[in-house]
């Protein structure tokens, strides 16, 4: 297959765009900053209001970092996931993936206080969300990846992750029905999405895991070439299918689990950026698909993110509803347009 | 053929089937270096489940199957690539490959820890595609190929993987007959000119009688394994279908409807 080599142009445009969406991303904001101000200010002059000063420092140029980590770890994800599971609809969100994370959030912000009562809310810190809500998407990953086995059709793996979506909705309605008025709106929040709001500490906590979720999907890229021919086919080039299937769930189960966790369900970008990837990047080889569904993601929900963020207001949408009102209509598009979704 | 004696694939006793449920016993066959053989036998009597434990995707029943003087079992995964490639009746997995691609990919057990393709194995993909007439084709995608191309770009591909054995379920399937015989054909060249044996199953007894150097007959008893014309001698192709229905013309070497 041919390396990264034919496709330096457009790997370059895409880092263009990527700073610009990112200098956008950071201009845009209830407070209007003057751009020049923005660039001065990221450059290390002071600036002419202090409390801008802050704003970049301190919000800005922390949420726009999210973005990117979000915004890139769930487009590798689907990536992987349409890759692993031969199949070009599947993504963090249609297999049910995003829902597991969900159930977990809702039985840690809702349930715990049911069942243990609410003594127990003063430890529930930021990092066991993330942890229920890591837990929950592995779960489901681990069923569908069961089920997968089993089944070899992928429209019944599909439904199968629609009717996991259901469960948990059920679930989660369920446990909302007996919440209490604060838990509830801690649940949904979380599921609205957010990129900000995030401690550094989190931050941290969030690039340590992309990074991972990135490091196995590198070491993976050969198998996930072997892949794209069919489980059997990779087996006779020597690929271990246990090993490497394993490898590429712990990637994508990190990276969609983990971001859900911290930056709640955030719909489409993983189903949708693989395929606009492919739009620009006409290969299969993962060699150039890992980096530039990466950048691609990153790019898009920086711009989402300025739109949630309605430039001048003091309104803040939820980027889960963004990002479904741009990702939905771009399937759709991609489904009339092609007749056949291929991956 | 100077390495005419050099055994390269053997069976002995083999029985297969999937755990308690046994398809076929008592399979014996020995093939040598560019050798053609044709797997035939009426549907269901285990050509394909035949050719998946020759090819490790699942375990042997009993006996035992010797690929280049050991046993298949004893091949690491890796080592296994670079002996034994196969052509499989399912599409690959992502149709959006260019030719050229889905080729290179059969350079996997070669290429390092990221899959970079050295001089050499360029070499082999430009060498699969010039036999197989794939030059013009080289960056179409698969889903725009018609069934006789996709068959040649995925044997191609076998070739490109430059293993001693090549092994095919049922690659004329789905094609007319001026394409059967084109893949048959292909086949043939590759076997004879390069020294690879390549093991296929088929229904088309006639043309594998015509192009084969070997042929295994499963009928699910003694399991004959020779040359077509000892197997047309000994009468084995007569009793491959029922005679009410069908009969063998040994003179013609094909079968004709019992008026």
């Amino acid at each position: 297959m041919q390396g990264p080599a034919p496709y330096r142009l457009s790997f370059v445009l895409l880092g263009i765009a990527l700073v610009l969406a990112w200098l956008l991303n950071i201009s845009s904001g209830s407070v209007n900053i003057p751009f020049s101000e923005v660039v001065s200010i990221l450059s290390g002059t002071a600036a002419q209001v202090d409390t801008w000063n802050y704003i970049i420092w301190d919000f800005r140029v922390p949420k726009a970092f999210t973005s990117i980590l979000v915004g890139g770890g769930l487009s590798l994800s689907g990536l992987l996931m349409q890759t692993l599971f031969r199949n070009p609809l599947a993504g963090p969100f249609v297999l049910g993936i995003s829902s597991g994370a969900s159930l977990g959030a809702a039985l840690l912000l809702m349930g715990t206080s049911l069942f243990v009562g609410m003594g127990s809310m003063s430890f529930l810190g930021d990092v066991s969300l993330a942890l229920a809500a890591s837990i929950g998407s592995f779960l489901v990953l681990a069923v569908v990846m069961v089920v997968a086995q089993r089944v070899k059709d992928t429209m019944a793996l599909l439904i199968i992750g629609l009717m996991f979506g259901s469960i948990t909705s059920a679930i989660v309605s369920v446990l909302a029905y007996f919440s209490s008025a604060e838990n509830l709106q801690r649940f949904i929040f979380w599921s609205f999405g957010s990129v900000g709001n995030l401690s550094p500490q989190q931050i941290l906590l969030l690039t340590g895991i992309v990074l991972m979720g990135i490091l196995l999907s590198i070491i993976s890229l050969k198998p996930l070439n072997a892949f794209l021919l069919g489980e059997r086919y990779a087996q006779s080039l020597g690929v271990s299918l246990k090993r490497s299937r394993f490898i590429i769930i712990i990637a994508t189960g990190l990276l969609a689990g983990g971001i859900t966790a911290f930056a709640g369900p955030i719909a489409f970008v993983g189903l949708a950026v693989p395929h606009l990837t492919r739009q620009l990047f006409d290969t299969m080889e993962h060699k150039v698909l890992v980096p530039a569904v990466f950048l691609y993601g990153s790019i898009l929900m920086l711009l989402c993110d300025m739109i949630a963020q309605w430039p001048n207001s003091a309104n803040v949408l939820p980027i889960n509803a963004i990002t479904s009102l741009v990702g939905a209509p771009v399937v759709i598009w991609l489904l009339v347009r092609k007749r056949k979704m291929l991956f | 053929m100077e390495n005419k004696n050099k055994t390269i694939l053997s069976t002995k006793g083999l029985t297969i089937g999937y755990g308690p449920k046994m398809v076929a016993k008592d399979i014996h066959f020995v093939l040598e270096p560019g050798v053609l053989c044709g797997i035939v036998g009426v549907n269901g009597i285990g050509k394909s489940t035949l050719l998946r434990t020759l090819g490790r995707f699942q375990p042997k029943l009993s006996g035992s199957i010797q690929l280049e003087g050991k046993n298949v079992e004893d091949h690491s995964p890796s080592d296994l690539s670079k002996k034994l490639s196969v052509v499989l009746t399912e599409p690959p997995a992502s149709k959006n490959l260019t030719v050229g691609e889905l080729i290179a990919l059969g350079r996997q057990p070669y290429t390092n820890w990221l899959g970079n393709l050295s001089p050499e194995d360029q070499k082999q993909v430009q060498d699969s595609l010039d036999a197989f007439l794939l030059n013009e084709l080289k960056h179409r995608k698969c889903h725009e190929l018609s069934d006789g191309q996709l068959q040649r770009v995925l044997i191609a591909r076998a070739m490109a993987q430059d293993t001693p054995v090549i092994i095919l379920d049922e690659p004329t399937t789905h094609l007319d007959l001026y394409h059967k015989v084109q893949i048959l054909k292909m086949l043939q060249q590759l076997a004879h000119d390069q020294q690879k044996t390549i093991l296929f199953s088929t229904h088309e007894i006639d043309l594998a009688i015509q192009l084969c150097d070997k042929i295994l007959i499963l009928d699910g008893d003694t399991n004959p394994f020779g040359d077509p014309c000892e197997l047309i001698e000994q009468k084995h192709f007569e009793r491959l279908f029922p005679m009410e229905m069908v009969q063998f013309d040994a003179k013609t070497g094909s079968f004709k409807i019992t008026k």
